[in-house]
């Protein structure tokens, strides 16, 4: 660690501009859990009520049973999960490969992988969307599953790369005089020693599926196969007036997004640190 | 003669173990490779070809030559979702770049709860872009919003926001600086990097905060600086989901960004070649801008070990 050490009014200064930041910060995400417990009609009360009187917890079932939720619920985790399992797989393996193993236009390769973490997207979306449509998967969670069992995102093998190249080369020469096959380094070496960056990569994952919206969007369409993410969108239409129903279903959300911070806090950082760069 | 045999099995072996190399590389990275052909590059050319052609997915798709470009050229809202990307990423990704650099330096100095300030600013760059749309539809609200109780504590004239056509963007930067936590963390571990005998040398020469801050905790920090434009701008290019939420393109399409419009042609115009054409033109930019930062940044990124510039 590395921080500079401030003395008498710069110090003061320093403390109070965080302290305002702070707070400007983490207003809205307080003013979304104040109204979502603020009985119906109070949330509209001028001067506002900072702290609701009464919590109104009832708002949560209310919020929650006014659209299938449940479903909501169980999509969400079906991608997060399956699609999380295939970048973890699939992108370590092409990491390890493009860091360790000699084969013919590698780096051509590994520059292609870099393209595509610079390519916009939507370039590649209509026709994405006809391919998908074709094979018949759209409604279904296939096409918010399925790429990601195909090195998973670009950023992904970048960081595995950067962080299989960080591994002392002796490990796996050791392991090849023993006779050792690829797979088997891959396998039973380096991804023993991959945990932070299986850590820093399951986060990512994580969060870019659950907070994915535009796939969803696009892909799927009845009620029983939207995400969270799309689900919260629909409550908009159905519920526009009724903020304090509306910011309890966006808590929920938001909630396991905050639980996973506090409870992978240090994994967070170490994995914005493996590349000195990433983290998104 | 057994040594003979023994170098030309061990060659031999050497030179299987180099093929198996070759072959493990390819199945190794085959996923990504099949990924790649199928669901990158192929889409694009998929997308090259249908610019030219009229396909409403319920027919095949007709040739039409240049047909979608000229109707782009002559276009109102193909200029207006431009100009309004432009406008929001122009002023946006600067302000955000800055915004997170000064926040990471305020961060990186020893203050009483360190810890929760850090949690503070990373939080809001996680929270799903839906829910904070809404949250923030509700702040901006005219007549009972957060935003308008603050300005009128300050004796300041309550704003329209988001339903006011010349708020409308500052509003949305405003509201995509809230995630500035994502960027701000990079700059920290790239400000963790820099060796603190740098700073103390230059003190003792007698540099100012503001002298040391120009000339070592901003050329050490380029790499990072360059990298976060670069993402920066490419995302802020493809704004869609904050304003898909909170305004739907309006007021008077004064939000109208370049991905909505795009994805309304395609997915409620059903005008896939048209939508194609569009894609092109945001690839073509993006790819341009790129570059052209690439290109600058010859000038003022520095990279250690780089002895030309030491």
């Amino acid at each position: 660690m590395n921080e500079r050490t401030l003395k008498g009014p710069q110090r003061w200064l320093v403390q109070a501009v965080l302290t305002l930041g702070a707070i400007a910060l983490v207003t809205p995400l307080y003013w979304m859990l104040a109204t979502s417990l603020k009985e119906t009609g109070k949330e509209w009360l001028l001067p506002p009520q900072w702290i609701p009187s009464p919590f109104a917890f009832e708002n949560y079932p209310a919020a929650l049973t006014s659209l299938p939720f449940i479903y909501f619920f169980r999509n969400t985790i079906a991608i997060v999960v399956l699609a999380t399992l295939g970048t973890l797989w699939t992108s370590t393996m092409a990491g390890f490969a493009f860091a360790r193993l000699r084969f013919p236009l590698r780096n051509t390769l590994f520059a292609c992988v870099l393209g595509t973490m610079m390519l916009p997207h939507v370039v590649t979306l209509i026709p994405t969307f006809l391919l998908f449509k074709s094979l018949g998967w759209l409604n279904t969670l296939l096409p918010l599953i399925v790429p990601y069992w195909f090195g998973g995102t670009a950023f992904s093998i970048f960081l595995s790369r950067q962080y299989f190249m960080g591994v002392p080369l002796e490990l796996d020469e050791a392991a090849r005089v023993d006779g050792a096959s690829n797979y088997r380094i891959y396998f039973a070496i380096m991804l023993p020693l991959a945990g932070p960056l299986l850590a820093a990569l399951t986060i990512f994952s994580v969060l870019q599926h659950w907070n994915d919206f535009m796939g969803p969007l696009i892909y799927v369409n009845s009620m029983q196969m939207r995400t969270l993410a799309l689900g919260l969108r629909s409550f908009q239409g159905t519920m526009q007036t009724n903020f304090n129903l509306m910011m309890a279903a966006a808590t929920v959300t938001v909630a396991p997004v905050i639980v996973l911070f506090f409870a992978a806090q240090r994994f967070f950082m170490r994995g914005v640190l493996l590349t000195g760069l990433a983290g998104r | 003669m057994s040594s003979v045999t023994a170098t030309v099995v061990a060659r031999r072996r050497g030179r299987s173990l180099l093929w198996r190399e070759k072959v493990d590389g390819f199945v190794m990275i085959a996923p990504w490779l099949i990924g790649f052909v199928v669901l990158t590059v192929g889409p694009m050319l998929v997308s090259a070809g249908l610019a030219f052609t009229n396909y409403d997915i319920l027919t095949p798709p007709k040739f039409t030559g240049t047909a979608n470009l000229e109707r782009l050229f002559a276009d109102d809202l193909f200029y207006k979702s431009l100009r309004n990307t432009a406008i929001y990423t122009f002023l946006g990704v600067p302000l955000h770049v800055s915004v997170a650099l000064l926040a990471a330096m305020l961060l990186n100095t020893k203050v009483a709860g360190q810890a929760f300030y850090r949690t503070a600013f990373y939080m809001p760059s996680m929270t799903p872009p839906v829910a904070n749309a809404l949250v923030w539809l509700w702040i901006y609200n005219p007549d009972f919003g957060l935003a308008n109780i603050v300005l009128n504590a300050a004796h300041l004239p309550a704003q329209k926001w988001l339903w006011d056509k010349d708020m409308a963007i500052p509003s949305l930067i405003l509201m995509s600086l809230w995630a500035l936590g994502s960027q701000m963390i990079t700059f920290l571990a790239g400000l963790q990097n820099v060796p603190p005998q740098l700073h103390e040398a230059a003190a003792i020469d007698g540099a100012t905060a503001l002298q040391r801050f120009r000339h070592i905790t901003l050329p050490m920090l380029s790499p990072i600086i360059l990298f976060n434009l670069i993402v920066a701008l490419i995302g802020s290019f493809q704004v869609f989901t904050t304003a898909y939420i909170a305004t739907n393109g309006g007021p008077e399409n004064a939000t109208l960004f370049f991905v909505l419009y795009l994805y309304r042609n395609g997915f409620e115009f059903f005008k896939m070649g048209y939508a194609s054409a569009l894609a092109w033109v945001l690839f073509l930019i993006v790819l341009v801008f790129t570059l052209i930062q690439f290109r600058l940044s010859k000038r003022w990124v520095y990279y250690e070990g780089d002895l030309k510039k030491g």
